[in-house]
């Protein structure tokens, strides 16, 4: 089984396999990016621009705003969580107060 | 590539999707394929469904149009009943009881909480009367909006309202325009305040007078979403209200096959119009989708808009007490927030009968007008207990708060809104005291950069936000200022970012104070922010904790319901049957 993953409701959420996985609003610790000039981006996810598959890691680029400096704009791919086996399409959410690297992944599959 | 929505479209759109609607409703929630969730879901919004927020599966917000907020007599009983009945969700919100009704900013009416099953009754209830569902949400023509008493005010260079009704029967249900690229929101204005807020839809028809001729202008491209604000532009075409329906064919048609279908945040018609220009909108609709010569602009009477202008004259909300060009009065009222729970809507109905034609209309800023009260009947009227929690007479602080849904419903938003907006209300209106020629002053507090309330075109502008306090993260908002329409409309000015919400009340009474104290005779709020930069206003905005008390700090996201005794994700009932019994998980 192919994953299924999609933005919807103008960015709010991410959905995994018709599953609702990943929503906005959450603060994120982002690492190693130029995103903004803080060592560590306190990123506030504010909606889903793209969402793609680099198996098996689901990737997003997502618009917001680093809370402790004030930068807005969008991230470089960042992992959002995993699904490990396709055909059981069990998703693996990361822990978004870890500390994330945005990078610049080949996400490939459906990407929206 | 198209998106995966306009894929879902291709196969099942428009009124087709009722049929498929009712029998998931018939076989129940389980019905619908797990697989096909999303898909569903999106088709059900052009049917006034948006199935609700995380945490509350199976739950869905159902949106009424109300064409330019005419709700006619016998409808809003029915309009309660239904709230009242099908409403009530699984817990109840601490300001408004169990079952609601939400006046929107677009003239419409929202309840949440509704269960798939019962759709089929609710439809034949607000049916029987003639109310519809039908293209509430979803990517077609909106509700559309207008001056709220049309047809019954005094200061009409034109009676809108057969224009809008025109409208709304020629393109509801109308299979050439029921699948557009994005929503497509329209605006009539006949009244000499402004009063539809034609500058922030995408198409805007505005009254305008050649040859002797009082018709209407067209402007095209406005909106407030995602950052990207835009006030709708001249195309130079002027129309007489019997074409009005022509060039509105051609300009949804124009935007079903130019509009963006491979990238839903380059969709609406704004993104079109940075694009191409107003004069080449005009040339593409005149030679490919109208078939008469389209008229040059004529005279637009912009010069004498008062509608939220920061002028403070005129009627503005349409709260208090007016004349109607009959004899008989317009009572309109203050709905804090535009939320009035299901049992004052039925009182409300019931008033509208007794003393009106039982007819009521919806303000863009979330209130609600009883019309045709005879003068001898006033006194009466405004003695009537309801009327003391929904004033014709407030402080500005209660009439000019408007909230959009916040995180109590709504997936995209941030922060929580309707009940904080409340709190702030009250809040201001015991601790700030205006200058007494400002009746009007307009905060608006909207959870995220959709904007539902429309914060850019308000006094002080709320948008949701997040920051950290003593380390920990906490709800925050953005404060704006100065924003409004009138003649020259303004967006605000974002001049402070990531208050706490719980200094914002704070940050708005230094604000309100060092006006008092700056201002120069007879200056208005609009007036003053316009005369000063960002970083001077940024310092006349002090963020302060003061005694307010916020309870909404936390990530009110992270929780099912906001106001439950037990808020976290794994105490949430959803998704239940139609009996709003938990349904067991698969595994």
């Amino acid at each position: 089984m192919t994953t299924d993953v999609h933005q919807l409701d103008d960015g709010a959420w991410i959905s995994v396999n018709d599953s609702r996985e990943v929503n906005v609003s959450d603060l994120w610790r982002l690492a190693q990016t130029d995103f903004c000039r803080c060592e560590m981006a306190d990123f506030l996810a504010e909606g889903f621009v793209k969402v793609g598959v680099d198996y098996p890691n689901i990737e997003a680029r997502i618009a917001g705003q680093c809370i402790a400096c004030g930068e807005s704009g969008v991230t470089d791919w960042l992992t959002v969580g995993r699904v490990v086996d396709p055909d059981s399409g069990e998703f693996y959410g990361v822990v978004h107060e870890s500390v994330h690297f945005p990078g610049k992944h080949a996400a490939d599959g459906d990407s929206e | 590539m198209p998106t995966k929505v306009e894929g879902w479209k291709d196969e099942v759109y428009g009124n087709e999707i009722r049929e498929h609607l009712m029998e998931f409703a018939e076989e129940g929630w389980e019905s619908i394929p797990e697989d096909e969730h999303d898909a569903w879901f999106e088709r059900f919004k052009w049917w006034g469904l948006y199935h609700q927020r995380s945490g509350q599966e199976s739950y869905f917000m159902m949106r009424i149009g109300t064409p330019n907020g005419v709700i006619k007599p016998g409808q809003l009983e029915v309009i309660g009943e239904v709230a009242r009945d099908y409403a009530a969700g699984p817990a109840a919100n601490p300001e408004f009881g169990a079952a609601v009704c939400d006046w929107t900013t677009r003239q419409s009416i929202q309840l949440h909480w509704i269960k798939l099953e019962d759709i089929p009754e609710i439809f034949e209830k607000l049916e029987s009367v003639g109310l519809s569902t039908q293209q509430a949400c979803g990517d077609s023509w909106r509700n559309i909006v207008g001056c709220p008493v049309a047809g019954k005010d005094k200061h009409e260079h034109v009676d809108a309202w057969p224009v809008a009704e025109e409208l709304h029967e020629t393109f509801k249900g109308n299979d050439d325009y029921s699948n557009l690229p994005r929503k497509w929101k329209v605006a009539i204005t006949g009244c000499d305040e402004g009063c539809g807020q034609g500058d922030i839809n995408d198409l805007a028809f505005e009254p305008a007078e050649k040859n002797g001729e009082v018709g209407f202008n067209v402007r095209v491209g406005g909106g407030l979403s995602r950052k990207e604000a835009r006030l709708a532009r001249d195309i130079d075409v002027w129309v007489p209200a019997d074409q009005a329906a022509d060039v509105a064919h051609g300009m949804s048609a124009l935007f079903r096959e130019y509009g963006d279908r491979e990238d839903r945040f380059n969709a609406r018609i704004k993104f079109l119009m940075d694009e191409w220009g107003p004069e080449k909108m005009r040339q593409v609709l005149q030679d490919e989708f109208v078939d008469f010569e389209l008229e040059t602009a004529g005279e637009d009477m912009r010069d004498q808009y008062t509608y939220n202008s920061g002028g403070q004259t005129g009627h503005n909300d349409h709260v208090g007490i007016n004349e109607q060009p009959d004899g008989n009065y317009y009572v309109g009222l203050n709905v804090l927030v535009g939320r009035m729970g299901a049992e004052d809507t039925l009182e409300l109905a019931e008033l509208a009968d007794k003393y009106g034609s039982g007819e009521v209309r919806l303000t863009q800023r979330q209130n609600v007008i009883i019309m045709d009260v005879p003068e001898d009947e006033l006194e009466d009227l405004k003695s009537e207990p309801l009327l003391d929690d929904y004033s014709p007479t407030p402080s500005p602080f209660m009439r000019g708060s408007i909230a959009c849904t916040g995180t109590e419903y709504c997936s995209l938003s941030i922060v929580e809104t309707k009940n904080r907006q409340v709190r702030y209300a009250r809040w201001l209106k015991e601790n700030v005291e205006l200058p007494a020629d400002h009746e009007d002053f307009h905060i608006h507090l909207s959870g995220c950069t959709a904007s539902c309330a429309q914060p850019q075109i308000a006094d002080v502008s709320l948008r949701g936000m997040k920051t950290r306090k003593d380390g920990e993260p906490v709800e925050a908002l953005d404060i704006g200022l100065g924003g409004g329409l009138g003649e020259d409309p303004r967006f605000a000015d974002w001049v402070e970012m990531r208050v706490p919400a719980d200094e914002v009340p704070g940050a708005i009474k230094n604000l309100v104070n060092s006006f008092k104290e700056l201002r120069e005779d007879g200056e208005t709020f609009r007036d003053f922010v316009e005369a000063r930069d960002e970083e001077t206003l940024a310092e006349l905005v002090e963020p302060e904790e003061t005694d307010y008390d916020d309870p909404y700090m936390h990530n009110t996201k992270m929780t099912w319901y906001p106001y439950a005794d037990e808020d976290d994700m794994q105490s949430s009932p959803a998704p239940t049957n139609g009996q709003g019994e938990p349904l067991e998980a698969d595994d």
